[in-house]
């Protein structure tokens, strides 16, 4: 066991580098000049030359990766160009705002989504099924950003007793909440029933009742015992996406995360910012994958078996 | 010779009739494929059902709400809004497809080489795959448009690769599947190149899981497209795209919510509709995955 865990440890490292590379990259091919975006256009070209060279842009590129590399490992990110905060200090700041909603946002998925894709299973093909089963399209098929408008207008506008953006009180969190989650949600409650479906049918769920077992029983103890598994890898690779919804979450809602701060920091060019956000979300991602893998060896007894 | 041809076009006849039976089946995938037929058949012809320019402003007509001039009212510079949702299926339908088409394209080759060949050239592609895989699409998606710039081409290419790594992984098991089999043993006994393999024995077995995939990846790119935009990171005003409309229409949304309640319903109904069209094709073509 343990050297699964050691296993898939190492494993993300190459990722990470792969991305830090990939960031880096990406950020230095970009058309804007940043000396030039912090400056202004009536920069003269003393000035652009002596930013260039303080930043290290004056610098080959295998150099200046060394030396972004080496700044991460030491926890240095460089410089905000807009507002000269460090990096790692702004990521810092907002990513309690950011971890909350996507924590919040996922038990919202699965709180509903489970129990909605259970509902469906066990009652397929009836109404109960059909409307769990357009229910959860629709929250798959919905814009996220759309929804977050419609909610804001319902429950902010028309119906004033949420408010529509900020954070603060347990209020703020409903709305972004419910639009990080409801993707997810839809993903949850179609694996889930599809996944119940396939368990239902297994001839030791027949043997259970043949053998006189209570439902609830067999409900709790063997469908759901196997039929969350393959649930979880999708709640797993699914919350990737969410942080992607976080950004848009965020910024409809105006929600000081770090969602927002990378939008906003694309749009003025400001590339320490962009590394490392990216960086930031890649890592959580990873971070997030590898402790799907880590519960699912615990939870599948023949990934546990594989390594003993 | 010329019977044996026969038979073979019988054979894939019978496929493909086996196919649309079940899919005939399946009710909720009709309605997504008369919802795509609509769009296609309202993008073809959005000169002739739009009533107005898309483009055309009437500054004193600007926010009406929905009256018998203008169907759906008008938005903040007097345009007819639905003329412009009208217009606006054509870019979405477009940068859908080519996106789809960038990321398919280009994942079905990585996925194949990695698939067929295994080994140091598999490990190099899945590994720089699930480097791609480490970023939620959309911010991958929103990086690589920070590089580029946003313009309607550089769009198509940062949803495409966005995208890519789920063909890639898609069509490399799909591939591992296929060629250790005899026909694939065959083919190579009688001569065949490894090009020549793959075009005729590996990528037709792959075809299902990547229509499947190219039609919930539509839908999933129109989304991204929109979003980006939604941003001001993508379609830029006053091109009529869904997604810009809807950003513009957020200033107004105490005023005037219709300016974001129809663009929204409009990527919805398509996005909905394609994905039923997916899930249809899905279960038609393998009814093992059911």
């Amino acid at each position: 066991m343990l050297r699964y865990f050691r296993k898939r440890l190492f494993l993300l490292i190459p990722v990470l580098l792969g991305v830090s590379l990939l960031v880096f990259v990406i950020v230095h091919l970009a058309p804007g000049d940043p000396a030039l975006t912090l400056l202004g256009p009536n920069a003269t070209q003393e000035e652009l030359v002596e930013l260039r060279t303080q930043l290290g842009l004056d610098k080959p590129l295998v150099l200046q990766y060394g030396l972004f590399l080496k700044n991460i490992l030491k926890g240095n990110l460089g410089k905000s160009l807009l507002s000269g905060e460090p990096v790692l200090s702004e990521l810092k700041q907002r990513t309690p705002i950011t971890l909350r909603l996507a924590i919040w946002g996922t038990l919202f998925s699965i709180l509903i989504g489970i129990p909605l894709g259970t509902l469906a299973a066990l009652y397929q093909n009836t109404w109960i099924d059909n409307l769990c089963s357009f229910f959860a399209l629709a929250g798959f098929s919905f814009p996220n950003f759309w929804l977050a408008l419609m909610l804001m207008l319902m429950f902010s506008i028309y119906f004033p007793v949420l408010p529509s953006s900020g954070m603060g009180t347990w209020k703020h969190l409903i709305l972004p909440v419910i639009v990080i989650g409801i993707q997810n949600m839809a993903i949850i409650a179609r694996m889930t029933r599809s996944s119940m479906l396939e368990i239902i049918r297994q001839d030791y769920i027949r043997t259970a009742h043949a053998k006189g077992m209570p439902s609830r029983i067999i409900l709790f103890r063997h469908i759901f015992s196997n039929a969350l598994i393959p649930v979880i890898t999708v709640i797993g690779l699914n919350f990737g996406n969410s942080l992607g919804g976080l950004v848009i979450t965020e910024t409809v809602f105006s929600i000081p995360g770090t969602g927002r701060l990378l939008v906003d920091a694309i749009r003025a060019n400001d590339y320490p910012v962009v590394q490392g956000g990216v960086m930031f979300f890649a890592l959580f991602v990873g971070l997030v994958n590898l402790s799907v893998d880590f519960i699912y060896a615990i939870v599948d007894p023949r990934i546990k078996s594989m390594y003993r | 010779m010329e019977q044996e041809k026969l038979i073979v076009r019988d054979k894939k006849q019978s496929q493909l009739q086996e196919i649309w039976r079940r899919f005939r089946r399946n009710k909720t995938a009709l309605v997504g494929l008369a919802i795509v037929i609509f769009l296609f058949l309202v993008a073809f012809f959005a000169p002739l059902l739009a009533p107005m320019d898309p483009n055309k402003a009437f500054f004193k007509d600007k926010l009406q709400l929905p009256s018998s001039t203008y169907l759906l009212g008008t938005d903040n510079m007097g345009r007819d809004i639905l003329s412009r949702i009208i217009f606006g299926s054509r870019i979405s339908l477009y940068i859908g497809f080519i996106a789809v088409g960038i990321g398919g394209i280009g994942g079905t080759i990585l996925g194949v080489f990695a698939g067929f060949y295994g080994g140091k050239l598999d490990n190099v592609i899945m590994r720089t795959m699930d480097i791609l895989l480490a970023f939620p699409a959309i911010i991958l998606a929103i990086a690589i448009v920070g590089v580029l710039g946003t313009s309607l081409g550089n769009l198509m290419i940062a949803v495409g690769i966005s995208h890519m790594p789920r063909y890639a992984r898609i069509v490399r098991s799909s591939t591992f599947a296929v060629r250790g089999q005899e026909f694939v043993d065959a083919a190579r006994l009688v001569g065949a190149h490894d090009f020549q393999i793959i075009i005729e024995n590996i990528l037709p077995n792959c075809l299902a899981p990547i229509i499947v995939q190219s039609t919930l990846g539509v839908a999933q790119a129109i989304l991204a497209v929109a979003s980006m935009s939604f941003l001001g990171l993508g379609i830029q005003p006053p091109t009529a795209e869904w997604g810009a409309m809807l950003s513009a229409g957020r200033q107004y949304l105490r005023i005037t919510p219709h300016l974001a309640i129809f663009p929204g319903l409009a990527i919805a109904t398509v996005v909905l509709g394609l994905n039923l069209l997916g899930d249809g094709l899905r279960d038609a073509l393998d009814p093992k995955l059911r």
